[in-house]
């Protein structure tokens, strides 16, 4: 029972960090129809860039949770502006064409961001300094949790409450709402579609950061490849929770999380990978709109 | 318009001019092309990086006594990065046989990638030396493949006898990593002689090259209380392991194999590490002058303490230099097959199992990683040390010998 109920904390762990990145892949695919292949290796860049803000404000040396909380926001900020110069060089002039168009330019700003990233980073791993002093706090019956653990499930959450404030009572996300209905009848309304698509992508570049950074902070070694199995995976969540559901997404990344640990600790390890594609062909089998998606109502 | 491909066709036609005398200048100016092979970028890039360094100690040195020559002819190194992958490593021998038409191989310090490059050298017959490959399979692809380091099944048995006697343990999980050939390998000679030795594994987790999150295996290892966690991985793993083994509390020390063996591990690992012990090739902190020696040499060029890697490279490079100086004093008329001159021709095909034959020869090499001799399998014999992790320093704990 221990054993079990250890696994289930490290699964939710696991699963809140591919439900932030999910919720990324979710958005963009509400809006714009478009899978953003490269939203896994904005999570990598995220890491990336709180491994240089760590070693700028020398919070590798003496970590304070302030230090911390600054190296979060550079790299969230970060990621959001080169979520936001993807978005504006590499699809937007291929948003009139055919969405085969624009799904091989996404593949193609992932390889660019991979390779690009061993250009500049270096091929081999880095290792992320410890910005926050790791603890053990025991949850009784012999289950422990790490203070890292509850930090990537309080951030995450926070993170994911942010969101559907922003999507649910702002004015941005009403209109992020409207467009995702009909980017016509959004135009017609008065709403600047390409601001609000602009706003998208820098929103869910965001919350990959906060995912690479929280995902560093427990399993410190960095490289310039580790966005894409996380990102496969997230997208893998996204659709199991119904892609362009937001609440789907982070059901979608538990589930996945959960699951992964659950087949790694009771059946092999080398299962680990494949379970995530079991799921998305269960899914697709099953449930093709996901487990909160709507069926797509039948035009008559 | 025309005039723009006026210019492009000039600039092809001074690059073919510039590559056709490159092409020359490398066929009239003879000399011994060695390869090199290693990971020197990858999830395990510093066994290729420390692999470099250590011959380029022995090539410092070559240069200081005999102006870098052997036999009158200079000795260059063609260094090719695998990225640690198998299929890569096969790629770069081909090219270092095919094209640098090499007369020997130094590499690769992964059992895997060796076992890659291997056939490919056998099969053209350039001798290849493995520094550090310690799985038994490597040199049993052929006759032209050597290396300079024990083997796993001895190393298994050695972290076997140091956990059953000097640790005293009985019942010891084991974490292998299922995509290597090595761990694979070192994690089943362990378990073989563990149980000879009277102790049992009771439990076997895996992981593949290259996780970061290792807390679901370790979780299910921890309720079975083993006395000990043994991980014949590579040092990513390994530092990685141990720190998220402690974060779920677990107590117990961790016992590694050579993988182990690089700075970056307690740089990983950190204080987690503290209270764990690897079998390894040597220890620093023994008094032997040529080790010391070495070490001097090698703090001044890197300022940096080398690993057992880039001594066991260093020990490989000298122990190809020796064979080649013994060639040139037995037989000049054969050695002059190995100029780059030569390159294709029978005589160097004659040359190199000459040198193969001079190198299956070694005996009683005094190198810093110990003394090598090689047996009929053409593996060296040596005795291993186990080191202990404390105070975030390596210390030499015992010496087991076969």
């Amino acid at each position: 029972m221990t054993e079990f109920l250890q696994q289930l904390v490290n699964g939710i762990t696991w699963g809140s960090v591919y439900a932030l990145i999910a919720l990324g892949y979710t958005m963009v695919y509400g809006i714009l129809r478009l899978i953003n292949f490269a939203h896994g290796d904005i999570y990598m860049l995220g890491a990336f860039f709180a491994f240089y803000a760590a070693r700028l404000t020398g919070a590798a040396v003496e970590p304070n949770p302030f230090k911390a909380t600054g190296i979060l926001l550079i790299s969230m900020v970060g990621c959001g502006l080169v979520g936001f110069l993807i978005e504006r060089f590499a699809y937007k002039p291929v948003r009139k064409s055919s969405r085969l168009a624009a799904l091989i330019t996404a593949i193609g700003v992932s390889l660019l961001l991979e390779n690009g990233g061993q250009l500049i980073f270096g091929a081999d791993p880095k290792f992320f300094p410890q910005i926050i002093t790791a603890t053990n706090i025991p949850l009784g019956m012999g289950v422990t949790i790490s203070n890292q653990q509850i930090i990537i499930l309080v951030v995450s959450l926070a993170l994911m409450a942010g969101l559907r404030f922003v999507v649910l009572h702002t004015r941005a996300g009403k209109a992020m709402r409207a467009v995702s209905y009909s980017h016509t009848a959004a135009a017609l309304m008065g709403i600047s579609v390409d601001r609000i698509i602009t706003f998208t992508f820098v929103l869910g570049s965001m919350l990959a950061a906060a995912a690479g950074v929280l995902v560093a902070l427990q399993n410190p070694k960095i490289e310039p490849y580790m966005g894409i199995m996380p990102g496969l995976k997230a997208f893998v969540a996204a659709v199991l929770g119904g892609i362009g559901n937001i609440p789907g997404a982070v059901l979608g990344g538990l589930v996945m999380g959960v699951a992964e640990v659950m087949v790694v600790g009771y059946l092999s390890p080398t299962w680990r990978d494949a379970i995530a594609f079991v799921l998305l062909i269960l899914i697709l089998l099953v449930r093709p709109s996901g487990l909160l998606g709507q069926p797509p109502a039948e035009k008559v | 318009m025309r005039s723009r491909y006026g210019l492009r066709l000039a600039l092809a036609g001074a690059l073919l001019l510039a590559l056709g005398m490159a092409g020359c200048g490398g066929a009239t100016t003879e000399e011994l092309v060695i390869g090199e092979y290693g990971s020197l970028t990858g999830n395990d890039a510093t066994f290729g990086q420390s692999t470099k360094a250590g011959i380029e100690i022995a090539l410092s040195e070559l240069a200081a006594k005999k102006e870098g020559k052997i036999g009158g002819l200079r000795v260059r190194v063609v260094v090719e990065d695998d990225q640690g992958k198998a299929e890569e490593a096969a790629t770069v021998v081909q090219k270092l046989i095919n094209q640098d038409r090499v007369i020997a191989v130094l590499g690769e310090v992964a059992s895997s990638r060796s076992l890659a490059g291997g056939p490919i050298c056998q099969a053209a017959g350039v001798p290849m030396i493995s520094p550090s490959s310690t799985n038994p399979e490597v040199t049993r692809k052929g006759d032209f493949i050597f290396r300079m380091c024990f083997l796993d099944d001895f190393q298994g048995w050695v972290m076997a006898k140091f956990a059953a006697e000097n640790l005293k343990l009985k019942k010891v999980a084991v974490l292998k990593d299922v995509k290597n050939d090595y761990s694979v390998g070192l994690a089943n000679y362990f378990a073989d002689a563990f149980q000879n030795l009277g102790g049992s594994v009771n439990v076997v987790q895996s992981y593949s090259a290259g996780d970061a999150d290792f807390r679901a295996a370790l979780t299910t290892i921890k309720a079975r209380n083993p006395q000990a966690i043994v991980v014949p991985g590579y040092y990513t793993e390994a530092g990685l392991i141990g720190r998220q083994a402690r974060e779920l509390g677990i107590t117990v020390p961790l016992i590694g194999g050579d993988g182990w063996e690089s700075e970056k591990l307690l740089e990983i690992g950190g204080e987690a590490l503290n209270g764990c012990y690897y079998s390894n090739h040597w220890a620093l902190d023994l008094p032997d002058p040529k080790l010391q020696d070495f070490l001097k040499a090698y703090r001044e060029t890197f300022n940096g303490d080398p690993d057992a890697i880039a001594g066991l490279a260093y020990d490989a490079a000298n122990v190809l230099f020796t064979s080649l100086e013994k060639l040139y004093e037995q037989d000049p008329a054969a050695f002059k097959g190995l100029s780059s001159a030569k390159a294709g021709t029978p005589e160097r095909k004659a040359a190199t199992r000459k040198l193969r034959d001079i190198i299956a020869t070694t005996a009683g090499y005094p190198g810093v990683t110990g003394n090598i001799t090689l047996d009929e399998n053409r593996n060296a014999t040596k005795p291993a040390v186990v080191l202990e992790i404390r105070g975030g320093k390596k210390v030499y704990n015992t010496t087991i010998h076969p």
